[in-house]
């Protein structure tokens, strides 16, 4: 069994990603999506400090420090972008416009639960930014993270333990071991890497998983 | 005849009053006021609530006014960054005050108050911790939760160009908060790169018309 590295989820996630699409990456792992997106399949990339049509980062030397991603990162502008302010750029999410978005996440729940903003550890200072927006305003949201926390426990979770980002919010979860969808069923597994069994994935899960 | 324009930052920040709330334009540091906050930490008002996207980056700009120990509170979406240590050193030694607002909630709350909006119900932050204790309500299947406007005495915010009437266009991502913040506060306060006569604004593509902004300046 050889598990999905970080770019070969990435990679996964891509192939979902249908030409056409208004698309948010979420900073972190979910902007190597972006890598893996073919150039001829039209993707429109979002990004909520208020760009459309958001280009790979500059060559070095032509960053522009007021063009940058929402993870604070110089990127361009591709011919056709548009600029726009926060509460046009929040719309866009909240008010069902985007098609996918994709985020990491400490767990996701059997209902699709999203966990990803805070540890809940009482000494974090907690950020959220745009998470919980994005959450519930994606018309997909796609989940990117490993399987298993460092210390081998399920982020495939009844209930998530961490605090929540969004209720029933996620529509299919992109493992280093999986491919899962959220259903009203329960979820449901819709690939498993070669070398792995249904059984064997189901030990290792936390939670029932549905054929 | 209207001329918003001022001769020095200064001037445009003189009456700004202890207690103030003061929404501060800016995503990290594109868009970020540089020029304005610098002048309010000579200005030297204190007990401040001032409202932006973070909490403010290295030792500079917003940081620079937390650490003069102007601000009692700081209402944003996204304090805790790589860069944020005069925040976080405030916050932990309980010297500053957090309102932690999920950033689309920030955005139209702000602008709920330009627009005249009493309160709004938003699906974001539903079910969550940010949500606790606050009305919520079901429409058509969907969870809400209610949320107010965020009105400001002063809006603090960057622009490219501007002109007397205080009509102003923005730089790429450097828009962000700046057209919704001069909306929401009494006194809108641009500190723009060039001042141009009017007319040379297109009119088709300004995007922060000049009745929501007060006072314009320009800066190196």
């Amino acid at each position: 069994m050889q598990k999905r590295d970080r770019n070969q989820i990435a990679a996964r996630v891509a192939q979902d990603i249908p030409g056409g699409a208004y698309v948010n990456l979420g900073i972190g792992l979910p902007t190597l999506v972006a890598n893996h997106l073919p150039p001829d399949r039209e993707v429109i990339l979002h990004t909520e400090n208020g760009l459309l049509g958001m280009g790979p980062a500059p060559a070095k030397g032509e960053e522009d420090d007021d063009l940058i991603n929402a993870g604070k990162q110089p990127v361009t502008a591709l011919p056709g972008a548009a600029f726009f302010h926060h509460a046009d750029s929040f719309a866009m999410m909240r008010g069902g416009h985007l098609d996918i978005c994709v985020l990491g996440a400490f767990q996701v729940s059997s209902r699709g639960d999203l966990a990803n903003w805070h540890t809940g550890a009482p000494d974090a200072i907690p950020a959220v930014g745009g998470a919980m927006d994005l959450a519930i305003g994606a018309r997909k949201v796609f989940v990117m993270m490993e399987h298993l926390t460092k210390t081998g426990d399920s982020k495939l979770v009844d209930t998530c333990t961490y605090p929540l980002t969004g209720v029933a919010c996620v529509s299919r979860v992109y493992t280093d071991l999986a491919v899962l969808d959220i259903t009203p069923q329960g979820v449901k597994v819709v690939e498993i890497i070669d070398g792995l069994s249904f059984d064997e994935l189901q030990k290792l899960s936390g939670i029932t998983l549905l054929r | 005849m209207v001329n918003k324009i001022f001769d020095s930052v200064a001037a445009a920040l003189a009456d700004i009053q202890d207690g103030a709330t003061i929404l501060i334009g800016g995503f990290g540091n594109a868009g970020m006021p540089h020029q304005l906050i610098d002048g309010l930490i000579e200005q030297g008002a204190r007990d401040l609530v001032v409202v932006s996207n973070n909490a403010g980056n290295g030792d500079t700009g917003l940081a620079a006014l937390l650490k003069a120990g102007q601000v009692r509170k700081v209402v944003c979406s996204f304090p805790r960054q790589a860069d944020s240590w005069v925040f976080d050193e405030l916050y932990r030694a309980g010297k500053i005050e957090l309102e932690l607002v999920p950033q689309g909630n920030l955005a139209e709350r702000i602008r709920a108050a330009g627009a005249g909006v009493g309160a709004f119900f938003t699906p974001t932050g539903y079910g969550t911790q940010l949500a606790e204790g606050k009305e919520t309500r079901e429409i058509n299947g969907r969870h809400y939760v209610l949320e107010y406007p965020i009105h400001a005495d002063v809006a603090l915010i960057s622009a490219l160009r501007g002109d007397r009437w205080g009509n102003l266009i923005y730089r790429k991502t450097a828009r962000n908060f700046g057209p919704i913040m001069a909306t929401a506060s009494k006194v809108a306060i641009a500190q723009v790169r060039e001042v141009v006569e009017l007319g040379e604004l297109d009119p088709e593509a300004v995007v922060t018309p000049g009745i929501f902004v007060q006072r314009v300046v320009k800066v190196a």
